[in-house]
C-alpha cells in the first residue's frame, strides 16, 4: 500500500525543501520555486506526494486523504480549535519556519491591552486569516460579545477603523510593528510539524519514511501547545486622526487583480502614489477628494462592502457572486462593470474521467460509480449553489485556499475554477464540462452608502470618472 | 439508490420512545399547570451572543455549541441553535414579561450540544420550569416540591435529591480577603466541579478552614447534620450562616414529607449562572434533572435586577412507568367486503362511528399483521342495509351478519 504524504506550498516551501534534503528524500522538483503539484522522491519511488496549500492540508489529513503531511502548527491548531478532531495524531516538530500568532491593534487604536480589550463597549471586531482561533480566544478571555471577521489576507489593512483586533501570524513583534500593528498577546507559537493521520499510523507500515524524518536532528522544538494568552506589554500608542465623515472608502486589490486596477486608474486619470505592487503601504493616496482608498484581498472586499467597512470596492463579479449565494440579503451591489480581468468560473474534471457535461456526472452520480460528489473549490458558495441546481447529489464541498489543480483526481472529482486561457488546466490535464458564468472585474457598492445622498453624490462623481476610463478602453 | 442514514449523533424516537416521552412531558405539563405554571416555547435559533454576554455558558459548552452564519449572517452576527433552556427564558422575560413581578414559566424544549462519539445524542429534551421573581428560599422551596412531585409520579424506582448551596462559598470566598477577580475565579472552578480548589487557598482564618474542610468532605442526610455545620461556623461569618439557614428550611420541608435527600455540597456544580441554592434529583445513580437560583441572569443579559430560580428534567434520562392495559385504548381492524364505489364510503363511515365512540380504527389496508387489534369487523351488504361480522381476538369469538346496534352492545360487553 503506498504512502501518501501532503507539502505545503508558500513561504515554508524552500524551508520544507531543505529539510527533505537533508532527511534524504531526493525530491527533484520540490524546491522553493517549483510548481510540480506531485514531485516524485527518488529515495521512496512508492511514495505518492502532494503539494498543497499550507491551509488545505491538516483537514486533507484529518479526513485520511493523507496519511502524512508537513504543516505549520498555526493551521494545525486553526483546524482542531474547532473540530475536535481525533483524527490528527502530531508527531514531530521539525524545528524551522517558526511562527507565533498574536494578537494586536493599530497603534492608533485606544485597544493597547488585554483590559482594554475586555472594557471595550459593544462588539469586539476580530479580523483573522485563522477564525477558529480566534474564537476560541475570544472564548477564553470571557469577550461578551464579538465579531469574528474571517478574511484571505491583508489582515493588517484593516485595524483600528474596520477591526478592533488582528490576529496574525509573525516571526517577530517587530514584524508587526513595521506594519503599525500593536502586538497585545502572544496566543500561540510553533514550528512546522509532521503529522500523521491516526488510522494510518495504526494501520499502515509507513516505519521507513518516518525513519528518515527522525535521521535529521531539529534545532530545539519550540512549540507551545496549547493557545496561552501570553500578554505582551507595548507602548505604541499613536494620535490618530479618524476618517472623516461622508468620506468615501474604497478598497482595492491586492494580488494578481492588481497589475489591472492599476492601468484600469491610469487610464481614467486617476493619480495613486503607493500601490505599485513593490509598495508596502496598505493606504495608498488616491489623488481624488473625499475618497480614501486601502489594500485588501479581492476574496473579502464583498463581506466588508456590505458590512459597511467600505462604501466601495474593485472586486471580480466571481467574488461578490459567492458572498451573494451564501448572503442572498447582502446589502452589497454591483455599480459597474469595469470589463478588465475577464475569466470563465467554470466546472472541471480529470482527462481520465469519462465525463463530458454536468449532465454525465449526475449519471454517474445517480449509477452509483460516484458514491459522493467531492467538489473542491475556493468559492466555495458558488460550488454549493453549482451542486443543489444541477441536483448532484450526494455531494460535499472542500473548500480550498488555493493550487486547487492539485486536487485533481485524488482529492476531489470536479472544481470550480476560474479560468483565464484554459492553458493551466490542460497543463494539470483537466478539461472543462460546464462554463458557469464570465467574470470580470467591477465596482461593487454598499447599498446604504448608496442610500445616503452626501455619499451618493460622491460616488456618482467617481464613476463619471471610471466611465470615462472605460471609454478610454 | 444508496441507503441514507440519519445524522451522526441524531437520534430517531421510535413509537415506543415517544409514548415514554409523551407520558413524561403530559405529568410535567398537568403538575405545573397546576401549580400555577405558564406553558412558553422560545425559537430553536437564539443569537450566540445571547449566551456569550456576561459568562452566562462556560468557555467548554461553548466550545459545543452549533453555531452559524444565517442567510442574512454578513454582519458575522453567528446564531446558535438553543444549548440551554434557561438563558433563552430570561431573555424571553425581559423581553415579553418585563412588567410581571413574578412568573412563572414552564417549557419542553430540545437543546442542542456537540458530542465528539456520536454515540450519545447531540439534541436532548429537557422539561424546565422557571420562577422569575419571588421570594428566597420558599421559591426553591417550591421548585423542589414541584419537581419532585412530577417525578415520583412518573417514576417507579426512588427519587432522591442532592441539595447545596453556592452562596455558601460565595461567602466563604468573600471572607478569605481575595480580590474580586480571584473570588470569581474560584467560584468558577467549584461549579465546574472542582470543590477542592477552595482548599488550597492561602491565608484563610483557621475557623474557616476547619468548616471548609466538613463541607467539602461530608455529606448529610438529616437536620441534625445542618445543626452541626452551623455550630462549627464561626459565628462572625453571618453570610454563609444566613445561606445555611435557607438550605435548613429546604430540609425541614423534604423531612416534613418523608422525602429522601442528601446534602452534597460539592454537588454545586452546572451552570456558571447559579447564585445560591442548587440541587440535583436523581433515582438509581442517575441524574434526572437539575436546577438552582440564578439571581443575576436576568440584569446581565439587561432586564430589571430581580432574582429568579428553575429546575429541568432530562427527558431522555427519565424511564417512566407506562401505563399499559387500564385506559389503553381498544384497537379495532376494519375491512370490508362490500364492492366498489360504495366500499370507501361505508368503511369511512363505519370507521367514524366507532371512533367517536372511542375505539382507535384502522382500515385494514393491508397492514392485518402489522400491529395488535382486540377487535376484527368486516362490513358487507344485504339488500341496502350494511351488516357486520365481528372477531374477538381475544376469545377467538365470531358473530355473523350482525346489525349496527348490536355489533356496539358486544364491543362494549367485550370490552369488559
Amino acid at each position: 500500500m503506498s504512502v501518501k504524504l501532503a507539502l505545503p506550498k508558500g513561504w515554508i516551501q524552500g524551508h520544507t525543501a531543505s529539510f527533505l534534503e537533508r532527511a534524504g528524500f531526493e525530491y527533484a522538483d520540490y524546491r522553493q520555486s517549483s510548481r510540480s503539484y506531485r514531485p516524485e522522491s527518488g529515495a521512496f519511488p512508492d511514495l505518492f506526494t502532494k503539494v498543497l496549500h499550507e491551509k488545505d492540508i491538516a483537514i486533507q489529513v484529518a479526513t485520511g486523504n493523507y496519511d502524512l503531511a508537513i504543516c505549520g502548527f498555526d493551521w494545525t491548531r486553526e483546524l482542531l480549535v474547532r473540530y475536535h478532531h481525533e483524527a490528527i495524531v502530531k508527531i514531530r516538530d521539525l524545528g524551522y519556519g517558526h511562527r507565533n500568532l498574536y494578537v494586536a491593534s493599530s497603534r492608533f487604536s485606544d485597544i493597547q491591552s488585554i483590559e482594554d480589550i475586555k472594557a471595550k463597549h459593544g462588539p469586539v471586531r476580530i479580523v483573522s486569516e485563522y477564525p477558529n482561533l480566534a474564537a476560541a480566544f475570544a472564548l477564553k478571555l470571557r469577550l461578551p460579545d464579538f465579531r469574528i471577521f474571517p478574511v484571505w489576507g491583508a489582515t493588517d489593512a484593516y485595524p483600528p477603523e474596520h477591526a478592533d483586533l488582528a490576529i496574525v501570524s509573525a516571526s517577530s513583534e517587530a514584524d508587526l510593528i513595521r506594519k503599525d500593528l500593536v502586538p497585545i498577546a502572544k496566543i500561540l507559537s510553533g514550528n512546522a510539524w509532521l503529522i500523521a493521520n491516526r488510522n494510518s499510523l495504526q494501520q499502515k507500515d509507513m516505519s521507513r519514511i518516518l525513519a528518515s524524518f527522525y535521521r535529521t536532528i531539529p534545532k530545539t522544538p519550540e512549540t507551545e501547545a496549547e493557545l496561552k494568552i501570553s500578554e505582551i506589554d507595548s507602548e505604541n500608542k499613536f494620535e490618530f486622526s479618524p476618517i472623516e465623515d461622508n468620506v468615501i472608502l474604497l478598497a482595492l486589490a491586492d494580488g494578481h487583480q492588481q497589475a489591472h486596477t492599476i492601468s484600469f486608474l491610469q487610464k481614467a486619470g486617476v493619480k495613486l502614489t503607493g500601490y505599485e505592487s513593490s509598495s508596502q503601504t496598505r493606504r495608498p493616496a488616491f489623488g481624488f477628494n473625499g475618497v480614501d482608498v486601502k489594500v485588501v484581498r479581492p476574496q473579502d472586499m464583498p463581506q466588508q462592502v456590505a458590512s459597511g467597512n467600505f462604501d466601495l470596492a474593485i472586486t471580480g463579479k466571481d467574488w461578490l457572486a459567492d458572498q451573494l449565494y451564501q448572503f442572498p440579503s447582502s446589502p452589497v451591489e454591483e455599480l459597474m462593470n469595469l470589463g478588465f480581468g475577464r475569466v470563465r468560473i467554470v466546472a472541471v474534471v480529470h482527462n481520465n474521467l469519462p465525463v463530458q457535461s454536468t449532465a454525465d456526472l449526475r449519471h454517474r452520480l445517480e449509477s452509483g460509480l460516484i458514491p459522493i460528489l467531492r467538489i473542491a473549490s475556493e468559492y466555495s458558495n458558488i460550488a454549493d449553489m453549482y451542486a443543489r441546481e444541477n441536483h448532484l447529489s450526494p455531494y460535499k464541498v472542500i473548500p480550498s485556499w488555493g493550487a486547487t489543480e492539485a486536487f485533481l483526481p485524488e482529492d476531489a472529482d470536479v472544481l470550480i475554477e476560474n479560468t483565464e486561457t484554459g492553458s493551466t488546466l490542460v497543463k494539470n490535464n483537466l478539461k472543462i464540462i460546464e462554463t458557469l458564468f464570465e467574470s470580470t472585474g467591477c465596482l461593487i457598492a454598499n447599498s446604504n452608502s448608496l442610500a445616503d445622498p452626501l455619499k451618493k453624490g460622491r460616488i456618482d462623481k467617481l464613476v463619471h470618472i471610471f466611465e470615462k476610463g472605460l471609454k478610454e478602453n | 439508490m444508496m441507503k441514507i442514514p440519519r445524522c451522526k449523533g441524531a437520534r430517531d424516537l421510535l413509537p415506543e420512545d415517544m409514548l415514554r416521552f409523551r407520558q413524561i412531558e403530559e405529568a410535567f405539563r398537568t403538575l405545573c399547570t397546576l401549580w400555577g405554571y405558564q406553558e412558553i416555547r422560545t425559537p430553536t435559533l437564539e443569537y450566540l451572543h445571547l449566551f456569550t454576554s456576561a459568562g452566562t455558558l462556560t468557555p467548554e459548552m461553548l466550545s459545543r455549541v452549533y453555531t452559524f452564519l444565517d442567510w442574512d449572517g454578513w454582519s458575522g452576527e453567528r446564531v446558535v441553535l438553543r444549548p440551554d433552556g434557561t438563558i433563552p427564558t430570561a431573555r424571553f422575560y425581559v423581553e415579553n414579561m418585563a412588567d410581571s413581578p413574578l412568573a412563572r414559566l414552564f417549557y419542553v424544549e430540545n437543546m442542542f450540544s456537540f458530542e465528539g462519539t456520536g454515540q450519545k445524542s447531540r439534541e436532548r429534551w429537557q422539561c424546565g420550569a422557571e420562577m422569575i421573581g419571588g421570594m428566597a428560599p420558599e421559591g426553591d422551596a417550591e421548585l423542589i416540591m414541584l419537581a419532585l412531585e412530577i417525578l415520583n409520579k412518573i417514576m417507579l424506582s426512588p427519587v432522591s435529591v442532592k441539595l447545596s448551596h453556592v452562596g455558601v462559598f460565595k461567602s466563604l470566598l468573600k471572607e478569605m480577603g481575595l480580590t474580586d477577580e480571584e473570588q470569581a475565579r474560584q467560584l468558577k472552578e467549584i461549579l465546574s466541579g472542582d470543590i477542592r480548589t477552595i482548599n488550597s487557598i492561602e491565608g484563610q482564618p483557621p475557623g474557616l478552614r476547619r468548616f471548609v474542610n466538613l463541607i467539602i468532605d461530608l455529606q448529610g442526610e438529616s437536620e441534625g447534620f445542618m445543626e452541626n455545620l452551623k455550630s462549627v461556623l464561626p459565628v462572625k461569618f453571618k453570610a454563609a450562616r444566613a445561606c445555611l439557614e435557607d438550605l435548613e428550611r429546604i430540609v425541614n420541608l423534604l423531612e416534613g414529607i418523608g422525602q429522601h435527600y442528601q446534602i452534597d455540597f460539592a454537588s454545586a456544580k452546572g451552570f456558571e449562572y447559579y447564585t445560591g441554592m442548587v440541587y440535583q434529583f436523581y433515582s438509581e445513580g442517575n441524574v434526572l434533572g437539575n436546577g438552582g437560583r440564578y439571581d443575576e441572569l436576568i440584569p446581565l443579559i439587561g432586564g430589571k435586577n430581580i432574582p429568579a430560580c428553575g429546575f429541568a428534567l432530562f427527558a431522555d434520562r427519565i424511564d417512566p412507568v407506562v401505563n399499559e392495559g387500564k385506559g389503553a385504548p381498544v384497537n379495532i381492524l376494519l375491512s370490508s367486503e362490500i364492492d366498489r364505489p360504495e366500499r370507501m364510503k361505508s368503511l369511512f363511515e363505519v370507521a367514524g362511528l366507532l371512533r367517536a365512540e372511542g375505539y382507535v380504527v384502522r382500515i385494514d389496508l393491508g397492514d392485518g399483521s402489522s400491529a395488535p387489534f382486540r377487535w376484527k369487523i368486516s362490513l358487507n351488504k344485504k339488500g341496502k342495509q350494511i351488516q357486520f361480522n365481528l372477531t374477538d381476538m381475544a376469545t377467538g369469538t365470531k358473530e355473523a351478519g350482525i346489525t349496527r346496534k348490536r355489533l356496539l352492545q358486544l364491543l362494549k360487553s367485550g370490552a369488559k
